[in-house]
């Protein structure tokens, strides 16, 4: 077994949770300046010219990128031969984003129930995924995930019968429906496969992927490929305004599942991408 | 784009002029108010309690600032999704408003009542809240600080840019969107 501490772990949540709230990753810029010399649309160019320049702005200013700073999600893999000392994975991840949303001046958008509706004042509880993996390290990924993308997310439990042709149809028509509403130019991280609950998983792991990169397997590159090009013929553009860029990238996740289904979701994500990883 | 001064509280004969798709730099005091605070209101309007603003000609902002941060007036203050919000806007015109302000397509309820009312719904680019920051002057809480972000906050602004996406006459900006359709 290999011991990691407990508190490693609180500082490094801490510091990947600030990290992500102030400044878009490399991809992101990358994928944003890229989308400004493809779009036609002078109202879609003038709002991703804006979005690059709030992400200077950000950074020099030291303000949040934006006021939804997200629930705090916290993905980790967990070797099999890793042991946490002096205390809980789980109490780490928390305090760590607790430090992070006060430290940052972060907007805390967590309420303690759904029905109950009353803020919990710190961000937390951060929702925490746990992988088991082979292996001695901790993978530790921190995405800041807005609510009004992620309130345009959906599920489906398609049949066999549906087929490829019935994921392409929902994944368009869940954007098309989305319109303006989740900032686009977005990112789909779509799932397809496993089951009920699992494909949501593999839905949000998908957008975990570095921005743009395909899936190594060339049918579902080719199924990516397809899904980007249909979602900017939609015409929604940069914040629903009209253009030809509704989505910056598609990550297709693919998983084992029962005969009798085809469980589809797609997760959308905003243009306010913000997420960063590290290993202990 | 040339853009259009408006200053507030707004007046009916301002808000008629507005088209579909013009840009707008409000100036003057505008009120946050989100999910959360829009039910609040609508309880003082059954309990027969004044609102904690004067609602005549205002400027109601969907939208939960984070906090300041020192040396600051605001944090970052982008819009919400003002979907979430329809259900109140009925009530909300009805009490003298003349403009919120969100992001994304709404029902056609909504786009009848800004008819009705003479009131316009404007978009400003979400996402980009670290940017708006630069157009507030001052912030205060005046109501319901226990809900925390979703508090309504009197916001003073200077030129805060704003595209019209429905006006009066039944003008509507995410129309636009065919024009790019493939």
């Amino acid at each position: 077994m290999r011991t990691i501490k407990a508190e490693d772990i609180r500082d490094l949540v801490e510091k990947l949770a600030l990290e992500a709230a102030f400044s878009l990753g490399d991809r992101e810029i990358t994928a944003l300046k890229r989308a400004l010399t493809v779009e036609i649309s002078p109202q879609g160019k003038q709002v991703l010219q804006t979005l690059i320049d709030n992400n200077e702005a950000a950074e020099a200013k030291h303000l949040p990128l934006c006021q939804d700073c997200g629930s705090a999600l916290v993905w980790i893999e967990r070797g099999d031969e890793v042991a946490i000392e002096d205390g809980s994975l789980a109490d780490a991840v928390n305090e760590g984003i607790r430090r992070a949303y006060a430290k940052g001046y972060l907007r805390k958008s967590i309420l303690r129930g759904a029905l109950d509706r009353v803020n919990t004042g710190d961000n937390t509880p951060a929702f925490i995924r746990c992988e088991c993996v082979p292996g001695d390290r901790l993978h530790i990924m921190v995405a800041a995930k807005g609510g009004g993308s992620e309130n345009t997310s959906a599920l489906t439990m398609l049949t066999p019968a549906d087929g490829r042709e019935g994921i392409v149809n929902f994944v368009v028509d869940t954007v098309e429906h989305a319109g303006g509403k989740p900032c686009p130019p977005l990112i789909l991280g779509i799932g397809i496969g496993g089951n009920f609950e699992g494909v949501a998983l593999l839905a949000k792991k998908a957008l975990f992927r570095p921005l743009g990169d395909p899936n190594p397997i060339p049918r579902l590159a080719e199924l990516e490929h397809e899904i980007l090009d249909l979602v900017n013929d939609l015409g929604i553009g940069p914040m629903g305004l009209g253009g030809n860029v509704t989505a910056l990238a598609v990550h297709v996740e693919e998983a084992p599942c029962h005969i009798a289904s085809l469980p589809v979701a797609v997760n959308i994500e905003c243009h306010s991408h913000r997420h960063r990883e590290a290993e202990l | 784009m040339n853009s259009i001064q408006l200053d507030t509280p707004l007046n009916k004969k301002a808000v008629a002029l507005l088209k579909a798709g013009d840009g707008v730099l409000i100036s003057g005091e505008i009120y946050t108010a989100r999910d959360a605070a829009h039910e609040r209101l609508m309880r003082l309007d059954e309990a027969g309690t004044q609102w904690p603003f004067d609602a005549t000609g205002a400027v109601i902002y969907y939208a939960g600032p984070a906090p300041a941060p020192p040396g600051f007036p605001i944090g970052s203050v982008g819009p919400n999704t003002s979907y979430r919000m329809d259900p109140y806007l009925k009530a909300v015109l009805s009490k003298g408003v003349l403009a919120t302000i969100g992001k994304g397509d709404r029902s056609e309820e909504v786009r009848d009542l800004c008819v009705e009312y003479g009131a316009v719904y404007l978009v400003a680019v979400g996402g980009a809240g670290a940017l708006l920051a630069e157009r507030v002057i001052s912030s205060e809480i005046i109501a319901f600080p226990e809900l925390g972000p979703e508090a309504i906050s009197r916001l003073t602004v200077r030129d805060f840019p704003a595209i019209v996406a429905y006006d009066i006459h039944g003008g509507n900006v995410f129309d636009e969107v065919v024009r790019y359709t493939r």
